[in-house]
């Protein structure tokens, strides 16, 4: 049987739709890793990137740091914690934790350097303007420096989607959660409808995320700064 | 938790390795730069070629790397070409942007300069086009070297003849053991860094013009009005 038809009836196999190894499982699970990750990542990114791009302090600190993260490969990172995971929880602790704090640390680098930006760029006019108008230091962050920093802010958002969901299939090879099971146990069983079935799964999902966050990005952006930019060009 | 004797006892392999590492990063960086570098000045010349190029290279960056290294088995074999095709595949899209974004920097004023003073078209592009266009060709050398050590330790999946440093965290899952795990995965942490600081290094050593406020300066790119009273 050839490579596509074989594909076309993996996916018509109606077994391969149910249970805890089917497609609605899988994908639920790499959607959970994934989200898990982000928010963790952007708990910790995106307030260290606004606080730095608030108040100027820490910023060489910051980007550093963000640049040597930038630098780390996932699945050593993924490895690297293991002895202290899997001492913890002998289940969880090889199989989902490594991976998650693999992609956090694949996350955040994008994350803070974006919220830095868009923060630290906001026109300094329009910040004394803010505090001359009474604006307290947490007013001017969150009501006029983070709004002007949302386009920026997002566009780091996306980034690390992206990066974290394609990343997110290194999971199976701790035998974790995930469409990368698809991969790693087509390429074990030498079953390669399954493998590529895995991996047009894994390119529509990352497909429909892109769509998702690019739309998202045009809603919260505020109308005003819309405008604005469509007026500059 | 981690045995330190298992890691004392196998330093020789944790070597070999190293260089294996070392090995696939760098002809993968080698060759996708040489590919990289003829179809970005193509398309720079040839505007209407960079989409389909960008396009393409960022649709092979998509495909996950658990299925591009063991696409190739069937094909090549074990061979090196198994796991350095799908390095260099996922290689190009970095050197692509980053080449043709240096050639885009290179101000127009310059050019029209060095064509007023007789600069043959080859001539121009040696000595003016290409020197200019170094910081960022060199900037996405760095990128894609660290990019590339990260992949190497995920060719372990092919089979133990790969990996690198990552030969030891497969094995080690294998086997349960975290030692070896860990080991493999901090010595490819180590050497992503180190590799790292080193090519910022060379970056600085090559391009001591690159301060970036200097090119900001240097290229006339306007800088933010804050004093009062100027523009008056």
């Amino acid at each position: 049987m050839d490579l596509p038809a074989g594909i076309a009836a993996w996916f018509a196999d109606p077994g391969h739709w149910a249970g805890s190894a089917g497609v609605p499982a899988r994908l639920g699970e790499h959607l959970a890793l994934s989200a898990a990750a982000l928010a963790i990542a952007a708990a910790i990114g995106l307030v260290a990137g606004a606080w730095v791009g608030h108040t100027g302090r820490g910023a060489t600190l910051a980007v550093n740091l963000a640049n040597l993260g930038r630098a780390l490969p996932t699945l050593a990172v993924m490895g690297v914690v293991v002895p202290v995971t899997a001492a913890i929880d002998s289940q969880a602790g090889f199989k989902v934790w490594p991976a998650v704090i693999g992609l956090v640390v694949l996350a955040i680098p994008a994350l803070l350097v974006n919220a830095y930006a868009g923060v630290s760029g906001v026109d300094r006019d329009l910040v004394e303007a803010g505090r001359a108008s009474g604006m307290r230091g947490w007013q001017v962050l969150w009501r006029l420096e983070i709004p002007l920093a949302v386009p920026v802010i997002l566009t780091g958002v996306r980034s690390a989607a992206s990066q974290v969901l394609a990343t997110a299939t290194l999971a199976a090879i701790f035998g974790g959660p995930g469409l990368g099971r698809y991969l790693v146990e087509g390429y074990a069983q030498l079953n390669y409808p399954m493998m590529w079935a895995g991996v047009i799964l894994v390119g529509a999902l990352f497909a429909l995320v892109e769509l998702g966050l690019a739309m998202s990005q045009r809603l919260l952006t505020s109308p005003g700064l819309r405008l604005a930019r469509g007026a500059a060009v | 938790m981690i045995d330190w004797a298992w890691i004392a006892g196998h330093l020789d392999e944790l070597g070999y390795r190293t260089l294996q590492h070392l090995y696939l990063t760098s002809v993968t960086v080698a060759v996708g730069l040489a590919i990289s570098f003829g179809l970005a000045v193509w398309a720079v010349r040839q505007r209407a070629a960079l989409g389909p190029v960008i396009a393409i290279s960022g649709l092979l960056y998509t495909i996950p790397s658990l299925a591009l290294f063991p696409f190739f088995v069937p094909l090549t074999g074990l061979t090196d070409l198994t796991a350095v095709i799908p390095l260099v595949l996922y290689s190009l899209l970095i050197f692509i942007r980053n080449i043709v974004a240096g050639f885009d920097a290179v101000p127009v004023d310059v050019l029209e300069a060095a064509d007023g003073t007789g600069y043959t078209r080859a001539a121009r592009f040696r000595r003016i086009e290409l020197p200019l266009a170094t910081p960022l060709v060199v900037a996405g050398i760095r990128l894609a070297a660290v990019s590339t050590i990260g992949l190497v330790t995920i060719t372990g999946l092919i089979g133990d003849k790969f990996g690198g440093l990552g030969f030891f965290i497969f094995e080690g899952y294998r086997h349960s053991f975290e030692t070896e795990i860990f080991a493999g995965a901090l010595a490819s942490i180590g050497l992503a860094v180190a590799v790292d600081l080193v090519l910022v290094r060379l970056q600085r050593r090559l391009t001591p013009w690159s301060r970036p406020a200097e090119v900001a300066r240097a290229i006339g790119v306007p800088r933010p009005v804050t004093g009062p009273g100027m523009g008056v």
